[in-house]
């Protein structure tokens, strides 16, 4: 091959190769919406689906069927607010709708923000849970002192399994007051 | 120093310069090869301290943290800093001697991949002596022990980690290239040595995982430093993550550290046993379908962190199924003993002892598939124990049984084969003391990384430990025995070995610097 | 007596004074068959799985060692030509495919019950803390009295740095055991305060690992009453040899029994936190506290280890101002392996070490902090 020839080949395939390597960089970056995508397609790890979006008023009680859902509270790793369920458990028939709250205090005497992470057992009810509203959708952030009840509004789908008639639901509180979180909305589950 | 190639120019260079500019296959293996020995050593002095610790119950001698340390640093250097760079210095000497070659496709840039791990492991070393002590959390750095809670020496191991990964894909990328490209006429795939083969398969391997196990510090280093999330479940991530990540990479390595070893026995034990390898194109097939199914077992290192049943059930399945080929292999090395004419010096010992332990290291391994048994086994000693068996009578053998093979091809000298036999049987018996009483150990209920433990486990630790002392102080007759073959000792042939087929034993003894440089005759080149 | 006779006489004799004390636990080679179900199941699939593997293993073994007497040069062998055969290759690939086959049965029936955790008589919540474990018994009824509480490893460091001879238990004791009733079916939600951990109890033949911000369920059936110990199987850090499992599994009427109790002293520590205590209750009390969470880091002499786990003998902290002591220790410190202890110890025995601290050691302050103050910052945060 002659020299320019040698060149010009030499250069076509230093572009190529910054281009491949610009789309890799570029796939980093589209895979937060993948990701986001592919959780709420298969609703992995417990992980309760998006927030519920369509109506309620669709929703059809199953009355022949009950399913206790049991709820509990735990703070992460040195997370000093108060954090406990209103009720321990209720009894709900597929389709019905219900609302209970958790009851968040920060005791110190600085301002916090917090994050509640939720989780279900078994995991193969995650899917079944939908929550209309959650306080686990936003960061919670409260003064000195302040003290909240935070409302979880949800429903059992109709589909859930015959063999499931008790699931739990946990939250994990985190304390994330340090975390700067420049336009990035947390925890869209 | 002049740097000019000179075409009359037959040896190498003097003095140090040789060895930092080097950029022949032969030299960079002896490089490889001489760091990985000190990085063995290094490593195994870290067991010794554990195993001193574990004699009795109590402590005695460390801090847990200083213990946590030690398990984990011992992990590192074992995996990254002995066992990976050994196999790339057989490879490096003896590929490019097998297939008729001159050299490796990319000398300089072998050259580096070499020169990159002093360097990768003088930073992860230097970690014992910072404050904040080197890393604690297992060789196996699960979130967030190794994120939120890790000690600050973490960033450095997080860059000590890139650099041995870039060695290896450069290596990997070389080796490729060489196989492929590099043959000499007559040299078809069939016709390779299987260490060719496993190798060329394994540079496949280290190409598709290890970019995956610098994704996955480098996610750590974000979750450390800049406030990302990826295994925080604070911030929507999850640690589970982190351990698919990791064992999807971690499943092939183990591999990777193991199919150079079945080429390196599907070597010796032919020549040996002076009776063809039986069943070459099965050894091909099998290394292919091994190395295929390593990509889809991974999650059985993570059998208990709450995967659902269809998952679980699947890696159980997948799992069990690499026991076909791999049984496949070591039927196939028996067939190739059984009515040959055998000889037992020193390779033929650590080849046989390799068949059988790590036949029984697969047992083990077959009985950590079964899902439910695991919850037994598993992060217990049971666990170590198998490991062990697999990667130390195992792959580590394989090394030491290629480095007496090969030797008299290195030096031009035959090694003491008395010294020879009596460093095998003290390995052999230290290996088995030092590992056989850890399966009961995990049966009985002791679990891993532990730096006391109840009494009932006093007695198999202290058996243990002694068989760790014997293993250990046993490497110091193989550093004897090397360095005496190296200043001199009975002048070995081209051939060496009776019944040694292939091309490397074509050559003279010392292997000169520059071989091939005309392609061989390829009436030389047998059929496998 | 013969000589031999003599001999063998004194190895039966050895023999059964061996195997009669509990010598036999240390020298013990299986697994345990365990007391439930499941783990009998397990036990008998894990046999399976060994005998299958020592079968193989003899024959492939057996061959090697038939092919190195015989087969060797020195004996005059001359080496065979055959290198290849398809048919045999098949042979020895289909023979273990079925083998895997036969194995995967029990396996999947096993593993598919293990995960049936449904239709549970009580669910107990297991929160894996550094390093210490945290049982919640959950309740129907939100009015009806918590049953919550930690269980730490009770062995006494003297024990473990070899000052004091080791006890029969040494490392799987604990202060507070978990306790469940025989012949229900017992539902655990694992989770962790902070990294991973893992819940094992080999004789139930559960072992879940504890993941941060999610929760694992298993389930057990234990069939006889006994003590059974577990570790943690996850390294978690410094600790982590550490921080034993205990659980009594006990007949109902006693299990309901120590229920009602631990409601009862759940109320009565909480009415204690009015109490008024004195210096020398507080000092005894405090040293306590100190010594079964706080000297694994700190050390009994308060030297700590810095700089990872910093001296409060002589500590700034320690002798500076109470307000911040108080909060540093309810409150941890964020990014380090200091626990929030507010979430751990109650107001009597936090009131106790914070007096302890700021006196021992030469610390000297003078401080006395009472139960009801620190129950007051709990409550107000101000």
């Amino acid at each position: 091959m002659s020299n320019e020839k040698k060149s010009s080949t030499n250069k076509k395939l230093v572009v190529k190769l910054f281009l491949i390597v610009g789309g890799m960089f570029a796939f980093g970056f589209l895979l937060v919406p993948l990701y986001d995508v592919i959780c709420d397609i298969t609703g992995l790890n417990g992980k309760t689906a998006g927030r519920y979006a369509a109506g309620e008023s669709q929703l059809v009680v199953q009355e022949d069927r009950k399913v206790t859902v049991q709820f509990t509270a735990q703070k992460n790793a040195g997370m000093s607010w108060e954090f406990k369920p209103e009720v321990s458990q209720v009894i709900v028939s597929p389709g019905q709708v219900m609302v209970v709250s958790y009851k968040a205090k920060n005791p110190n005497d600085f301002a916090m923000t917090g994050q509640a992470i939720p989780s279900v057992a078994p995991s193969a009810a995650a899917a079944y849970l939908n929550k209309i509203e959650c306080f686990c959708f936003e960061e919670q952030k409260l003064e000195a002192g302040e003290e909240v009840d935070m409302a979880l509004r949800f429903f059992v789908d109709e589909n859930i399994p015959e063999q499931i008639s008790k699931l739990t639901l946990s939250y994990s509180l985190f304390d994330i007051t340090d975390y700067e979180l420049v336009g990035v909305e947390l925890a869209k589950n | 120093m002049s740097a000019a190639h000179d075409d009359h120019h037959h040896g190498p260079a003097k003095g140090l310069s040789r060895w930092l500019f080097t950029t022949n296959h032969k030299d960079i293996g002896t490089l490889y090869l001489w760091f990985s020995f000190s990085m063995f050593l290094l490593g195994g002095t870290f067991a010794m301290i554990i195993r001193a610790e574990l004699f009795q119950p109590g402590l005695q001698f460390v801090e847990p943290n200083f213990f946590n340390q030690m398990t984990t640093m011992h992990g590192l250097i074992m995996v990254f800093g002995a066992v990976m760079p050994a196999f790339v210095g057989l490879a490096n000497w003896m590929i490019p001697l097998m297939i008729g070659a001159p050299d490796m496709a990319l000398p300089r840039m072998n050259n580096w991949s070499f020169w990159i791990l002093p360097f990768a492991f003088a930073m992860l070393t230097s970690t014992l002596f910072m404050a904040s002590g080197a890393p604690n959390f297992g060789w196996t750095f699960y979130a967030p022990l190794s994120t939120t809670y890790a000690p600050s020496s973490v960033t450095f191991f997080i860059f000590a980690v890139h650099m041995m990964g870039a060695s290896s894909i450069m290596g990997a990328i070389n080796i490729i290239a060489t196989i492929l490209n590099m043959r000499a006429p007559g040299m078809t795939l069939m016709k390779m040595p299987l260490f060719v083969w496993t190798w060329l398969i394994t540079a496949y391997l280290l190409i598709a995982v290890m970019p995956v196990l610098a994704g996955v510090v480098t996610m750590m280093l974000f979750d450390i430093h800049f406030g990302t999330s990826f295994f925080n479940a604070a911030g929507g991530g999850d640690p589970v993550l982190f351990q698919h990540l990791f064992w999807f990479f971690g499943h092939p390595e183990v591999y990777i550290m193991i199919l150079p070893a079945f080429g390196i026995v599907s070597a010796i034990i032919p020549t040996f046993a002076r009776k063809r390898l039986f069943g070459y194109s099965s050894m091909v097939y099998a290394t292919a379908s091994i190395a295929f199914l390593s990509f889809i077992v991974w999650a059985h290192h993570m059998f208990t962190v709450g995967m659902p049943l269809a998952g679980e059930l699947f890696f159980m399945y997948a799992t069990m199924l690499i026991a076909v080929p791999t049984g496949v292999k070591v039927f196939n090395w028996v067939s190739t003993m059984f009515r040959g004419s055998m000889t037992f010096e020193t390779p033929m010992l650590f080849a046989i002892a390799f068949v059988v332990l790590f036949t029984m290291g697969g047992f083990t391994g077959l009985m950590l598939a079964i899902t439910p048994a695991d919850f037994q086994y598993h992060d217990t000693y049971f666990v170590v124990a198998h490991f062990h068996y697999v990667l130390v009578p195992g792959a580590v053998f394989s090394i030491m049984a290629a480095a007496y093979y090969w030797l008299p091809k290195w030096t031009g000298n035959m090694y003491d084969e008395k010294l020879g036999k009596l460093h095998f049987w003290l390995s052999f018996i230290g290996v088995n003391i030092l590992f056989f009483p850890q399966h009961f150990l995990g049966l009985a209920g002791m679990p891993r990384r532990i730096p006391d433990y109840a009494l009932q486990f006093t007695d198999f630790n202290m058996i243990s430990s002694i068989g760790g002392f014997l293993f250990g102080a046993s490497q110091l007759i193989l550093l004897f025995v090397v360095i005496k073959c190296i200043k001199g000792g009975k002048k070995a042939t081209a051939e060496v070995w009776e019944g040694a087929q292939g091309l490397e034993w074509t050559v003279a003894s010392p292997a000169p610097y520059h071989t091939f440089t005309t392609p061989p005759d390829p009436k030389l080149i047998h059929v496998q | 007596m013969l000589p031999k006779a003599k001999l063998w006489l004194g190895l039966i004799i050895s023999a059964a004074i061996v195997w009669s004390t509990n010598l036999q636990a240390a020298w013990e080679l299986n697994m345990p068959q365990g007391v439930t179900q499941i783990s009998r199941d397990t036990y008998d699939l894990h046999m399976q799985i060994l005998w299958w593997c020592v079968a193989i293993g003899v024959v492939v073994f057996g061959v090697m060692l038939v092919s190195i007497i015989l087969h060797r040069k020195s004996r005059g062998a001359v080496s065979a030509t055959f290198h290849e055969s398809t048919k045999v290759e098949i042979i020895w690939t289909l023979i273990p495919f079925v083998i895997l086959i036969l194995m995967a049965i029990p396996a999947t029936r096993v593993l598919t019950e293990a995960y049936d955790s449904s239709e549970s008589d009580l669910d107990i919540m297991v929160v894996g803390y550094q390093w210490r474990w945290e049982y919640k018994y959950l309740r129907e009824d939100e009015g009806e009295e918590e049953v919550s509480f930690f269980s730490a490893l009770s062995t006494p460091r003297e024990e473990i740095n070899n000052a004091l001879p080791k006890g029969e238990n040494y490392l799987l004791e604990v202060d507070n055991p978990l306790v469940i009733p025989v012949n229900k079916k017992v539902r655990f939600l694992i989770t962790s305060n902070d990294v991973i951990h893992s819940w094992w109890v080999p004789a139930f033949a559960v072992k879940k690992d504890a993941i941060p911000g999610f929760i694992n369920e298993i389930w057990t059936n234990v069939e006889e009453p006994g003590i059974y110990r577990g570790q943690c199987t996850e390294l978690c850090g410094l600790e982590h040899g550490f921080m034993p499992i205990v659980v009594h599994a006990v007949e109902q009427e006693e299990y309901d029994a120590w229920y009602a109790d631990r409601q009862e002293s759940a109320r009565t520590t909480r009415a204690m936190a009015d109490n008024v205590v004195t210096a020398e209750e507080s000092m005894i009390a405090g040293e306590q506290v100190y010594l079964r969470n706080c000297s694994a880091c700190h050390q009994p002499t308060g030297a700590g280890m810095p700089p990872v786990f910093p001296a409060i003998a002589g500590s700034a902290i320690a002798t500076g101002p109470l307000r911040a002591n108080i909060d540093l220790l309810l409150n941890g410190v964020t990014g380090t392996a200091m626990p929030a202890f507010r979430n751990q110890l109650n107001p009597i025995e936090l009131a106790a070490v914070i007096t302890y601290v700021r006196n021992a050691w030469g610390n000297n302050t003078g401080d006395l902090i009472q139960p009801a103050e620190v129950n007051q910052i709990l409550q107000e945060g101000q």
